[in-house]
């Protein structure tokens, strides 16, 4: 695999597939916090260890496959400029804390992205997979799987009543995250988002904007995650996550056909116009960008728009993204540099559609 | 209101700078007070672990900076752990556990932090890792076969019930097999 087609490539391979449910669930993820045993964590490692780890994974795990996760390569941070690991985030790959905080940190990235292990992050592995649409079982699965196959060798930091020990506290146990990444246009549009977070959060699950805490939701996009680790089993965390993410997809498209009961012309009308200012405009900004290209999609998946495809979302949503902008342009650009950028990057791609 | 540096984003952070007695104020956003200085990346990571931290500190010391440590106290008390030299206290700042001996270290002391975060929930009940989790895996389908055949006793299924009983207990030897090979390992 190759860095530089990670770095220029805005969807990674995995994504070009369709998922169940992917017209509203875009994807579904596992996390998976682990650590060595006998090493204190990275936040309390020295020099020496942090270095013996990603070592140890630059021998034993760089260009392994793994059933259908082949050629992992282990990318270091330290080898990577401030916008490259700017990309890695925008692509979810690695999390903002590996980025900005782990010197010895690195990531190993399998050829179709699907899987991600962080090295050297808060915890020493934390190792990430992704399915398209909504299969949360099927990611807890593969990475559980992908979890036996490192501790074949890896002897785990493992405590009979605490679990699965972590750095954080609310981590431990079986140390999974799970979430979703839903588009939920209608049920921002009809205002029921606002009174849906609080009920949400009052499970036990936490709602968050596309780029994971304290982000905004661009583009109506929501990422929903489980928040307890301790005390439920693996199969429980994503059996209660999925519970509420079903009557989501519900409720959304319950509220998608109320729609276009109630408002008809008018919403074809907003979508369109979304599509025009995609088309046509010079400057945007990624707010307004994100906005439209969510109309654009609804657009699609309502029938209204042919001949664009489905992944256009999440992939004009990711590289018109500051760091993928600047990747693209070889060169660190100001914010009204990257309105034109955007702007132009995005006509184009809608261009290759037609 | 926008931020005035990008004009991008709204503005969340509202300053009051005062210069040499000339006073301006600053609207900007998140973002760009990190990027132009208003804030350091310190302030940054002091709000998140004061959130956990401030989850964690119901059990305050009178203990202020400005007086003298008080080591009978950390001796009698044994909460600095061994292994990664994190006290008791440092934990409950910073909101994260050193090393994996560190739970050991604070121990049950740990069970009302897990309490809030975890609604309740203080014990494991997931995976179990086969290289270190010792015998559990085991004792774990042993409870599961167990129930098991409870259930097959009370369905009067006690042909299949029987079965299950002789499963539980060559898994019982199992366990036993191992202890005795441990200690046959120690001599």
């Amino acid at each position: 695999m190759s860095l530089e087609r990670v770095m220029n490539e805005a969807i990674s391979p995995w994504m070009k597939e369709e998922g169940p449910d992917s017209d509203i669930v875009l994807s579904s993820r596992v996390r998976l916090a682990r650590n060595f045993e006998d090493i204190p964590f990275p936040i309390l490692a020295d020099e020496e260890d942090l270095t013996r780890i990603i070592d140890y994974f630059q021998q034993e795990y760089a260009q392994q496959s793994f059933e259908s996760y082949q050629d992992l390569e282990l990318i270091r941070m330290k080898d990577l400029k401030d916008v490259e690991k700017r990309v890695l985030v925008e692509k979810h790959l690695i999390s903002p804390h590996l980025s900005d905080h782990a010197n010895y940190g690195g990531v190993l990235i399998s050829e179709n992205e699907q899987v991600s292990i962080m090295v050297n992050e808060e915890d020493h592995m934390r190792i990430q997979l992704y399915v398209p649409g909504y299969q949360l079982e099927k990611a807890l699965n593969e990475a559980s799987k992908l979890d036996d196959w490192l501790e074949e060798n890896i002897n785990y930091a493992f405590d009979e009543e605490r679990g699965y020990l972590t750095s954080c506290p609310t981590n431990v146990g079986t140390g999974l995250r799970a979430s979703v990444m839903m588009h939920l246009p209608a049920l921002v549009m009809t205002q029921q988002m606002n009174r849906l977070v609080p009920a949400i959060n009052q499970l036990g699950l936490v709602v968050r904007g596309i780029y994971g805490e304290g982000s905004e939701a661009l583009g109506n996009i929501f990422q929903i995650s489980n928040q307890i680790t301790l005390g439920k089993s693996e199969k429980d965390i994503v059996e209660d996550l999925k519970s509420v993410v079903h009557q989501l997809i519900e409720h959304e498209r319950t509220a998608r056909d109320r729609i276009i009961g109630q408002t008809g012309v008018q919403l074809e009308d907003k979508i369109f116009r979304s599509y025009g200012v995609l088309s046509n405009s010079r400057i945007i900004e990624s707010k307004e960008a994100a906005k439209c290209l969510s109309d654009l999609r609804l657009g699609i998946d309502l029938g209204y728009i042919k001949n664009v495809s489905k992944t256009i979302l999440n992939e004009l949503m990711i590289l018109t993204q500051p760091g993928f902008l600047q990747q693209y342009a070889q060169k660190s650009l100001t914010p009204e540099e990257r309105d034109v950028r955007r702007a132009s990057l995005i006509r184009e791609r809608l261009q290759l559609e037609n | 209101m926008e931020c005035q540096e990008c004009h991008q984003r709204p503005a969340t952070l509202h300053f009051t700078q005062v210069i040499n007695g000339n006073k301006t104020e600053v609207h900007v956003c998140e973002k760009c007070a990190y990027e132009k200085g208003y804030m350091s990346q310190n302030q940054d990571s002091f709000s998140l672990h004061n959130l956990l931290s401030g989850l964690f500190n119901f059990e305050t010391y009178p203990m202020s900076e400005s007086q003298t440590p008080n080591y009978s106290y950390s001796t009698q008390q044994g909460l600095k752990c061994e292994k990664c030299g994190l006290t008791y206290q440092e934990f409950t700042r910073i909101g994260k556990f050193g090393c994996a001996e560190c739970y050991r270290t604070f121990g049950e002391k740990l069970n009302p932090i897990f309490r809030r975060v975890h609604s309740g929930n203080t014990r494991h009940d997931g995976k179990i890792p086969v290289r270190t989790g010792g015998n559990l895996q085991i004792r774990k389908q042993i409870d599961d076969k167990r129930q098991e055949m409870q259930r097959l006793i009370h369905e009067e299924n006690f042909e299949e019930a029987a079965k299950v009983r002789d499963q539980i207990r060559s898994l019982q030897e199992q366990i036993n097999s191992d202890i005795s090979d441990d200690r046959d390992g120690d001599e």
